[in-house]
């Protein structure tokens, strides 16, 4: 399975990218959509600004792309992340995960969000409306315990 | 080798990228992170708090104790907040 992988400056379409994976295919039995939105944080943002390390960001999802190919029964797999500014309301992430049937579908798109967050080179800083340049977002523990629970999962 | 910066960790240090001549001795990332911070003040602030900043040696993430012999590019980061 040759999985889709664009880091881009643009926007994108959630639902033609979904068209676009499963055109023409009769085997794919659940396809499951997770979009990342960029929040206004109650009125405060302007924007954020997404920073990334070109070749090593598509290397690195790549990677998680195959670990999830590894570990689920996929039938395609699509990942967008933008850089660059985005605004309240628009999309930052796309995960795509199709297979079968729904489980693997949804435990591999659930894999991939926890591990693009912690390991995908990407850093968020905030616009403010006022006009200011805000502070660098810092990473969150929980993100690191999401991703963490899925090294826990495998048997023993 | 050539270093790269990102996020604030470029901008305490004000540069995005830089060519090094690394001393011998200076072995592993942890080695690299002690030697740049030798240099100047601006390494100083960046590395203030070594645990927090992140290493990937030619694009994949490294520890503190990789070794840099032969590496063509190493970053330095904060953590990731992608997604």
């Amino acid at each position: 399975m040759n999985a889709t992988v664009r880091i881009q400056r643009e926007g994108f379409d959630p639902a033609a990218e979904a068209a676009a994976l499963t055109k023409g295919r009769a085997d794919i039995g659940a396809v499951v959509s997770f979009t990342g939105l960029c929040r206004d944080e109650g009125g405060r943002l302007a924007a954020l600004e997404l920073e990334h390390y070109p070749g090593m960001a598509e290397d690195e999802i790549r990677r998680i792309a195959r670990m999830a190919e590894e570990r689920w029964p996929l039938l395609g797999l699509t990942v967008v992340h933008r850089y660059g500014k985005v605004l309240p309301g628009e999309e930052i992430v796309l995960v795509l995960a199709a297979s079968a049937h729904r489980q693997a579908a949804f435990e591999a798109a659930s894999f991939l969000m926890d591990y693009l967050k912690t390991k995908a080179p990407f850093w968020k800083r905030e616009h403010l409306k006022d006009g200011t340049v805000g502070a660098w977002v810092e990473a969150k523990a929980e993100d690191d315990a999401a991703t963490g629970r899925w090294a826990r999962d495998v048997p023993a | 080798m050539r270093l790269v910066y990102f996020a604030w960790v470029r901008e305490r240090i004000g540069r995005t990228d830089e060519e090094v001549e690394v001393p011998e001795g200076v072995a592993t990332v942890a080695d690299l992170v002690r030697w740049l911070k030798s240099r100047g003040e601006e390494y100083e602030y960046a590395f203030e708090n070594e645990a927090v900043v992140r290493a990937a040696v030619d694009r994949v993430h490294a520890g503190p104790d990789r070794p840099i012999a032969g590496a063509r590019e190493i970053a330095f980061f904060p953590p990731m907040t992608g997604g």
